[in-house]
């Protein structure tokens, strides 16, 4: 008997040596990213088709938010603006061996805005091809065309990737990768595509793997597993940072957390009552102790989104005696629970957030606290992020807090377009400001600059639809094997492309 | 009737009993879960950064979801007789083709974990067994008793930073290679182990102390030989009966450590099907739990059976 246990041991043992020869395969570069593969819809998980360099879109964005050619190599726009031309690349392949044509884009993009997204809020009348080229005709003249052609959802597949009924039913894209093995919703292989238009990538094989527990990621990165790894948590970041096999990159993103308030809620149609909610919010400290990096919001976007960031606002402040003395203006008395009431009405509201993002119900927990001290009461219902959307349409929302993203597109005109001309699911409720409306129609047109969109802001900053709150930053751990990484402001790309193994 | 299609016919009517239990209550479970089901399905597909009031009637129309309940539940039971389990509806994907994927990576785990287990745990027991009271078996309840003690997803996390971070013998997490399953296998056998050597070492030690194993030693046979004729033989269907149980207890810890490892397995694909509200692939994911369980019931008989001849010898003599 104890002949056949040490066997077994000793079998074990063996096995560990074969595996401990080195886990990480050469010459393959492994991204890790909390993002789970849907399918290979566009419409789903497109954006880890762009990241990992194997779909394309027509325009691309750089690291500033401008607009740079993608598989259009050039765009016009007519007089009235209400017809755009997009000359395409020559030479693009897609991973089947076919041409892109001006037709294979017009398909992608006709599917693209049968499904829910941005493409489908756009006033496009026709997309056609003519003479070789893309033409996008308009029912109105809109600015951010060529940015929504950017977004992950619009990006180009070809003709045979698509099903009678317009369901994907396979990646078939022109990047520089083409997937070699797709297991949902967990993996994906690509190897370079020989046939790419552009230069060709120096790394020739690489791996996606969507790994949704942060601790893991974190782990991944240490080990060496794992050569690309997408949001760290607060906490890996700290110990990470310390560790000479990784290099760690942050980024300030466009993405804040806010308050979304209904504007027709009896405590909180004053605008005072807004103002009061917003100074009772010690930003610093909750970006610090939650995110654990100095990003207090005092607007609604960060300095790093230059065109929407203004610096001649009044900044958001944190003075709990204010906010107390602009709820006694509003005729709130404190109860005997130190609970503000007003005509036999408690001061009580239920804020709707989710926990996909895991900072949302610890930051929820700190504005409990910081909103008890000015005697409001809150009460917290972690949900599903859907709620926040159908709560919206009810009515029955009274306070949520969420995270959004401003930069789907590289210009946020379309999400303040989506959100606050005048309301939206995720922006604001029951509010509804003529001059803001008219000034994001007129920029979305075209017209106005950088002093419209400043007056925007400042409309946003006193009238406080939502109650900006902190701004985020995207954080990567790169491992010192890897050389050419990038951490995009705007998500887009992990820079694989250009990636190539350290000497 | 002889005995055995007897209790194959039993197992197999219980079979579709359990089809028809388990769809109607996941689906009568999911019409009940609170939230408009179009909103979730398109939280599910889109995520929390595109999910809006649009997208939801889109998924509305798509998917037909004003229909009443009872017709949604006929389409399926008629589709279930023809053995066409639907489409999912977060990812459009066969739903078939979708559990094949990732119940079979979870029976892989749980497989391999049996199976280190297996090479573990009982051999152990059977060692303590044999001289009970001795320093083996005292050893092993302090070490059963405590790897049982150690939730798995910190057991888990204690062997990624020992094994892979420390020592560097092996990947953290993923999925794909060989190499892949050793660190959550051995998570899940660890647990499995540290019961089953008692289990086997209870057994082994009451076999020990019984009348037939010393009357083996004094009509000459060698300490081997006894194990291997009366020893093995007898607490064999202790250990198959309890280790059916195990396979059972390993869905429930296979949950856990996949979302630890990133295991693409049927536990996370569960959670996520109920979160976004994707019935099909909530109903074909649980029948096939259901009809497995009822399918491992019916192998630990019969090889119960087979170990142990006489029961099989009373009820043939019965009929």
């Amino acid at each position: 008997m104890f002949r056949l246990f040490s066997s077994a041991a000793g079998g074990a043992l063996i096995l560990a040596a074969m595996t401990g020869t080195g886990h990480a395969t050469e010459g393959v570069l492994d991204v890790v990213a909390p993002f789970e593969i849907k399918g290979a819809d566009p419409v789903t998980s497109g954006n880890i088709f762009i990241k990992m360099d194997v779909a394309e879109t027509l325009v691309n964005a750089d690291a500033e938010g401008q607009l740079t050619p993608g598989l259009a190599r050039a765009w016009t726009v007519s007089e009235d603006g209400l017809e755009w031309r997009f000359q395409l690349q020559p030479d693009v392949l897609f991973h089947d061996g076919t041409p892109l044509t001006a037709e294979a884009a017009a398909l992608a993009l006709s599917h693209a805005r049968a499904k829910p997204g941005l493409l489908e809020t756009a006033p496009i009348t026709e997309i056609a091809d003519e003479e070789g080229a893309l033409v996008i005709r308009l029912s109105k003249p809109f600015a951010p065309l060529p940015a929504f052609l950017s977004e992950y959802r619009s990006l180009i597949y070809a003709p045979a990737a698509y099903a009678e009924d317009g369901s994907v039913r396979e990646v078939i894209a022109t990047g520089a990768y083409r997937v070699t093995r797709l297991d949902a919703p967990l993996r994906l292989e690509a190897e370079a595509f020989d046939g790419y238009w552009g230069e060709a990538p120096a790394v020739t094989r690489a791996t996606y793997q969507a790994v949704g527990r942060a601790e893991t990621r974190a782990l991944l990165a240490e080990s060496g597993d794992a050569d690309y790894v997408f949001n760290l948590d607060p906490a890996s970041l700290a110990r990470l940072s310390g560790a000479p096999q990784v290099e760690v990159l942050s980024v300030s993103v466009p993405r804040s957390l806010l308050i979304k308030v209904n504007g027709a809620h009896p405590a909180l149609a004053d605008v005072r009552a807004r103002q009061a909610l917003s100074l009772a919010i010690d930003r610093e400290g909750l970006a610090q102790a939650i995110l654990r990096y100095p990003a207090g919001a005092d607007q609604i976007l960060p300095k790093s989104v230059s065109d929407w960031h203004s610096d001649s606002v009044e900044p958001l402040a944190f003075d709990p005696e204010a906010a107390k003395a602009l709820l006694a203006e509003l005729g709130w008395t404190a109860g005997p629970d130190g609970i503000l009431t007003r005509d036999g009405q408690r001061f009580s509201l239920t804020l709707t957030t989710y926990p996909d993002r895991p900072e949302l119900p610890l930051s929820a927990a700190v504005l409990q606290q910081m909103f008890a001290e000015i005697g409001v009461e809150v009460v917290i219902d972690s949900t599903n992020s859907s709620e926040v959307a159908v709560r919206h349409g009810d009515g029955t929302l009274d306070i949520a807090l969420f995270a959004r993203n401003f930069a789907l597109v590289p210009d946020p005109i379309g999400t303040f377009l989506t959100d606050y001309a005048p309301t939206g699911d995720w922006g604001a409720m029951n509010w509804d400001n003529p001059e803001f409306t008219a000034l994001i129609e007129d920029l979305a047109r075209g017209e106005g600059g950088q002093a419209e969109r400043e007056r925007a802001i400042e409309i946003l900053q006193t009238e406080l639809p939502v109650i900006p709150v902190a701004w985020y930053q995207q954080t990567a751990a790169v491992s010192t094997g890897v050389a050419g990484a990038v951490l995009d402001p705007y998500e887009r790309t992990i820079g694989l492309r250009q990636m190539r193994w350290a000497e | 009737m002889r005995p055995l299609t007897q209790a194959i016919l039993y197992r197999a009517s219980q079979a579709v009993l359990v089809a028809l239990l388990v769809g109607m209550l996941t689906f009568l479970m999911m019409q009940a879960l609170p939230g408009d089901m179009a909103f979730r399905i398109a939280a599910g597909r889109y995520g929390y950064d595109a999910v809006n009031a649009e997208a939801a009637e889109a998924v509305r129309r798509e998917l037909g979801l004003d229909r009443p309940a009872l017709a949604a539940f006929g389409t399926w039971l008629w589709d279930l007789m023809r053995l066409d389990f639907g489409t999912s509806v977060i990812s459009g994907a066969p739903v078939m083709d979708e559990i094949r994927h990732q119940l079979g990576a979870s029976l892989q785990l749980a497989g391999a974990a049996l199976a280190l287990s297996f090479l573990i745990g009982p051999p152990v027991g059977i060692l303590a067994g044999l001289r009970a009271g001795g320093w083996l078996d005292r050893t092993l309840l302090v070490v059963s008793t405590a790897l049982r003690s150690v939730p798995q997803f910190l057991m888990g996390l204690i062997l990624i930073v020992l094994v892979s971070i420390q020592l560097g013998w092996l990947p953290a997490a993923g999925y794909g290679r060989p190499v892949h399953f050793v660190l959550p296998a051995l998570t899940l056998a660890l647990g499995l182990a540290a019961v089953s050597a008692r289990v086997a070492r209870d057994a082994m030690a009451a076999v020990a102390a019984s009348p037939y194993y010393a009357f083996g030693r004094w009509k000459g046979l060698s300490e081997g030989q006894l194990l291997r004729r009366h020893g093995l033989r007898n607490i064999g269907v202790t250990l198959v009966t309890y280790l059916g149980l195990q396979f059972a207890m390993l869905v429930e810890g296979v949950v856990v450590i996949e979302a630890i490892f990133s295991w693409p397995g049927i536990g996370h694909a569960l959670v996520h099907a109920i979160f976004g509200r994707d019935v099909p692939m909530v109903q074909g994911t649980v029948l096939l739990l259901g009809l497995g369980f009822v399918a491992l019931n019916t192998a630990v008989d019969l090889t119960a059976r087979w170990i142990d001849p006489r029961g099989r010898g009373a009820g043939e003599a019965r009929s």
